[in-house]
């Protein structure tokens, strides 16, 4: 007992010093399975997140749109794995936590459960939830597990073009007909209070975040987060000529910052409990490629074993 | 010559824009995330070039775009092949149409190659590594589809069953086809064919595929006379253009 | 709780460009060698990031233990010797 304590303590200390921890060093239990946690939700969302948008790809209105979108989803796709991959050095199959997400037992973040309406929604997506995440990557760079910290590097460099084709869409929008300027409000009005959501519950009701901060998995809280948010994308949202949906949103001169209007939190829960716009559709798009993969997958590690015994066969031959 | 040229050029366009877009269909719904990635680079590929042949085609007729020719012709103005419009019946049928795709694609790139044309050849050189990296990957999976358990095997068969059909008029010439390889423009259809012949000689034995039954069916795609598919496709392909005309993204 | 038919985990190391070393990038799951070299190009190198890469199973590496960092590399800590700056030559001297 008092061993792991002591071996605790020195663990803290190298976090303290801005030491990483590396997969095969000593961690205490909680550190990994925290880090198993949402490593692996992090890598759900990435994949979840793929579908409102690929949704979107078949119907894209130019080919040069069409290209970046399908770039985009299959970045996302590229996340995922890397994501993945990192978690997998904790000791978790990529197999067990697809698992967890078809269970319902993991998690994913709840922007993902809201349709995609029209093809501004693909604009809004990039510019609010791609920059809404790239808030909370820029910060996770810095992680202490180094895994996740390298994942996160790779990520944020490759995605620095997600938030600027998204952008690119809007701008093309509210610069075009009123029927595109309509779709782009449209699609502001109904992602903004999401958007603000993805960064979770206020602080005082986010019991996990002391911890978290502790373990630098966390650098800052999520209300620090969601208002820098908001100041940097109030202004995007002017230049383009378009209203965010939230009446009490006003630049505070004595504070340095926007003062925003109250998030529904009872929708918040309610997506996060499987009650939103769009949580079963994705799960069942997500159980349906892994049943109807299996067979392939089964196929491929089949053909590989039987060259493999060939290859044995042969050299025992000879 | 400069409409025939015009129509050529769509021809090969089309072919890569509709098998393009099956397998953008499926971005998001692979298998696994390894080769849902592999997928959509194919996609990708095929697509950047549709977007060069269209360019160009753009080039040649007054008033049009690259996405102007993608997204406002009718249904029967597109003369790709029947077998790139087939669906993503199961990850088989992806599969074996993209083998059969690419064992006819790669040969006609190298031809086009030499083309007289300089842009259709520029963009054959580019686009020949794309397509040989696909026959590749198409058969590796055909093989480990077709030689791995003993569902892959019959899920892999039935997929040539159904789409080996279709490759008979890859090999017609067309009046168009004949008169672009008669300006040294256009590919030699005759040599495509032999060398498609020898990669399925090539591929499938090792993948327990049979194909001698398989009994040929005369469709006519590259005239413009499609499956009931392509309606469909162009349905959604079209959506945003002919919902919003005239509007730019 | 393993599943047996999942597909081995690969390390994937790629040289950016000639006359660099390869570089350990991330891993990936692959049937077999070749696949892993395909899907590593379908994952990581989309972006041109590289000109040749390295596979091996994660299962084929050999690590050292972290809990003997010390006596393995606590040892060098005190060879100063072994690094230029432990001589002290005149600063006019040069190109030595």
């Amino acid at each position: 007992m008092t061993q792991e304590i002591k071996l605790e303590e020195i663990f803290q200390s190298r976090i303290d010093n801005g030491e990483k921890i590396e997969p095969k060093d000593w961690m205490p239990e909680k550190y990994r399975k925290t880090h198993i946690r949402q490593i692996s939700q992090h890598a759900h969302s990435e994949i979840v997140g793929m579908l409102p948008e690929g949704n979107w790809i078949t119907r894209a209105p130019s080919l040069k749109r069409k290209c970046c979108l399908l770039a985009k989803v299959q970045d996302e796709a590229g996340h995922g794995l890397y994501l993945y991959s990192a978690a997998e050095t904790l000791g978790i199959t990529r197999d067990e936590m697809t698992e967890q997400l078809l269970s319902g037992k993991a998690k994913y973040s709840s922007i993902f459960n809201y349709p995609t309406l029209s093809w501004a929604d693909i604009g809004a997506i990039g510019w609010l939830v791609d920059g809404a995440a790239i808030i909370n990557q820029v910060m996770l760079t810095r992680t202490s597990f180094g895994p996740y910290a390298r994942a996160m590097v790779r990520i944020c460099k490759e995605e620095s073009f997600h938030q600027r084709q998204g952008y690119e869409i809007m701008l093309g929008l509210a610069q075009g007909t009123q029927a595109q300027k309509d779709m782009a409000q449209d699609a502001l009005n109904r992602f903004w209070w999401p958007s603000l959501m993805m960064f979770g519950p206020r602080d005082e009701d986010s019991p996990n975040t002391a911890q978290s901060m502790k373990w630098k998995i966390k650098r800052k809280t999520n209300d620090e987060l969601r208002q820098q948010f908001i100041d940097i994308t109030a202004p995007q949202a002017d230049y383009l000529g378009l209203t965010i949906p939230d009446p009490a949103l006003k630049w505070n001169e004595e504070r340095g910052h926007y003062d925003y209007g109250e998030i529904d939190w009872e929708e918040f829960w309610q997506v996060v409990k499987g009650n939103g716009p769009c949580n079963k559709e994705r799960i069942d798009a997500r159980q349906k490629a892994w049943d109807d993969g299996e067979w392939v997958r089964d196929a491929a590690m089949a053909y590989a074993n039987k060259k493999a015994a060939n290859r044995n066969e042969s050299k025992t031959g000879s | 010559m400069k409409d025939q040229l015009y129509k050529y050029l769509l021809l090969l366009g089309d072919n890569s824009m509709i098998l393009g877009h099956r397998l953008s269909e499926l971005c998001g719904h692979g298998p696994n995330l390894e080769t849902d990635i592999a997928l959509t680079n194919i996609s990708l590929d095929l697509f950047g070039q549709v977007r060069s042949y269209f360019k160009y085609a753009a080039t040649l007729k007054e008033g049009e775009t690259e996405d102007s020719i993608a997204f406002l012709r009718f249904e029967r103005d597109y003369y790709n092949t029947i077998l790139v419009e087939q669906p993503n019946k199961d990850f088989a049928h992806v599969i074996v149409r993209q083998f059969l795709f690419d064992a006819y694609h790669k040969p006609l790139l190298e031809q086009l190659m030499n083309s007289k044309d300089e842009t259709i050849s520029a963009i054959a050189h580019k686009s020949i590594k794309e397509s040989k990296y696909h026959l590749r990957f198409s058969s590796e999976w055909v093989k480990r589809l077709g030689d791995g358990t003993e569902i892959s095997h019959q899920k892999t068969q039935n997929a040539f069953n159904t789409l080996m059909p279709y490759i008979e008029e890859l090999f017609i010439e067309t009046p168009l086809e004949l008169a672009m390889k008669n300006e040294g423009i256009g590919a030699d259809l005759n040599l495509v064919k032999a060398s498609f012949d020898k990669t399925m000689s090539d591929v499938l034995p090792s993948a327990n595929i049979e194909t001698s039954d398989i009994k040929l069916r005369k469709t006519n795609g590259k005239s413009g006379f499609h499956s009931e598919y392509l309606g469909f496709i162009l349905t959604e392909l079209q959506y945003m253009q002919r919902a919003y005309p005239d509007m730019s993204w | 709780m393993t599943n047996k038919k999942e597909w081995p985990v690969w390390e994937v190391f790629i040289r950016s460009k000639n006359g660099l070393e390869h570089r350990h990038v991330g891993s990936l799951h692959a049937t077999d060698a070749e696949m892993a070299i395909e899907n590593a190009r379908d994952v990581y190198t989309r972006r041109m990031e590289g000109v040749s890469i390295w596979v091996v199973q994660s299962k084929d590496i050999v690590a050292s233990n972290p809990e003997k960092m010390g006596e393995l590399f606590e040892p060098a800590a005190d060879k100063v010797y072994r690094h230029p700056t432990f001589y002290n030559l005149p600063v006019e001297l040069k190109h030595i």
